[in-house]
């Protein structure tokens, strides 16, 4: 097994109608060891980007804590909030920057940008990035992931039903998979404001 | 082989570590303290290469303290384990890393909330009820899991205590007589001697 599988995770993002979801699991395990089922994976960069981290808990941690000090430096030194595409960028570059020793993290980013559009995007763990326009997928359940989103997405989603296809998406992705789970978070971009909800799952 | 695991209430937390050291078969010492009291209400215990452990955890005392004398005040809880998370994290990634599982444990004097952080080798860290390391944790999360409701009394946090290390004894292969039991809450960090638990 990979140390991309050693903690376990599941982080999904879809874009809808001038809206966008990210959502993911909340476990937090040593192998087949659970150990805490409320750690979290998406984190907000600014009011309309979030960045979710699937893969060794503790890069998820190293990372976020590097995401936000460059960010809140962004901020101070240009005087305004950085867009989905710039920090993408950014991401892809701290990854490839260890490319020879790298974070054993895949990044999702999910963001409105200044024209309200949805933005998502993911990356290996050196950084490749990927702007496709329906969804993006990474961890442990991310092949079941593929299947739920390949079959439950339609473009043009408005927030709610979003809100309904990224959560049966990844609930019933990780209920096939054993190292991710225990419970999700999803988080709804709009024009208006985020809509967090907290998602109950299967409890094994 | 270590055993160490621990329990957090709504003011009080409880944190138990076995007294072994142990070199391959052999045991090399019986009453060793694997715990470090880091400020008047916070404390970790360790576990894991048996260097590393002292040597890591004497440099984190020392940097806490350091802190609370520099500036009158003592870190919370939650300061504490980030900023021993981002120590670990940091020798992770040098030449040579610490290999060391912790456990923080601590009451907030200004929220008059215990909490408890669990912190692999790795650096992964997790604010949790209740913790365990290493083999034990096969053992005793099973019977946490039972017994832990977020509103549990000392005596009743205690009487999970007694249950986990009943477990130990009859399953596991390693036998601990021995354990280092400390609670902090509003009072402060104390020891309950296994003669009395």
């Amino acid at each position: 097994m990979s140390i991309m599988q050693y903690n376990g995770s599941a982080v999904v993002a879809m874009t809808g109608k001038n809206c966008v979801a990210i959502a993911a699991d909340k476990r937090l395990g040593q192998r087949a060891l659970t150990v805490d089922m409320g750690f979290d994976k998406v984190f907000p960069m600014t009011n309309r980007l979030y960045v979710g981290l699937a893969g060794l808990a503790t890069d998820v941690k190293t990372l976020h804590d590097r995401f936000r000090m460059h960010v809140n430096l962004y901020k101070h030194r240009e005087e305004r909030t950085i867009a989905p595409k710039t920090f993408a960028h950014m991401v892809s570059h701290m990854l490839y920057e260890r490319r020879f020793g790298p974070y054993f993290v895949e990044p999702v980013i999910a963001g409105l940008d200044d024209n309200q559009q949805p933005f998502i995007c993911n990356m290996d763990l050196i950084g490749c990035p990927n702007f496709p326009n329906d969804f993006v997928v990474c961890g442990t359940a991310d092949e079941n992931l593929f299947g739920m989103c390949e079959s439950l997405w339609e473009p043009d989603l408005g927030p709610e039903e979003l809100f309904e296809t990224i959560s049966q998406a990844l609930l019933n992705a990780v209920d096939r998979d054993a190292m991710s789970g225990w419970g999700a978070i999803v988080h709804i971009l709009t024009p208006d404001g985020v809509i967090t909800r907290e998602l109950k799952g299967r409890m094994d | 082989m270590d055993a160490q695991f621990a329990i957090a209430g709504k003011d009080f937390a409880i944190s138990v570590a076995d007294k072994k050291v142990t070199r391959s078969i052999v045991t090399m010492k019986h009453d060793k303290d694997k715990t470090y009291n880091l400020t008047p209400h916070t404390f970790i215990s360790v576990a894991g290469e048996p260097g590393d452990t002292d040597n890591f955890s004497e440099y984190i005392q020392a940097n806490i303290r350091l802190y609370s004398i520099r500036n009158s005040q003592d870190l919370t809880p939650s300061e504490t384990a980030n900023f021993i998370r981002g120590e670990l994290a940091n020798a992770l990634r040098s030449r040579r890393p610490y290999q060391v599982n912790t456990l923080v444990t601590g009451y907030d004097k200004t929220t008059g909330k215990a909490s408890l952080y669990w912190i692999d080798y790795l650096s992964a860290m997790a604010k949790v009820p209740y913790a365990a390391h290493g083999y034990c944790s096969y053992f005793v999360y099973s019977t946490m899991d039972r017994e832990y409701s977020p509103d549990i009394s000392l005596e009743k946090g205690l009487d999970i205590v007694r249950k986990c290390m009943a477990s130990l004894k009859q399953r596991f292969l390693v036998d601990f007589s021995d354990y280092v039991i400390k609670v902090t809450d509003k009072q402060g960090i104390r020891e309950i001697p296994m003669s009395e638990l």
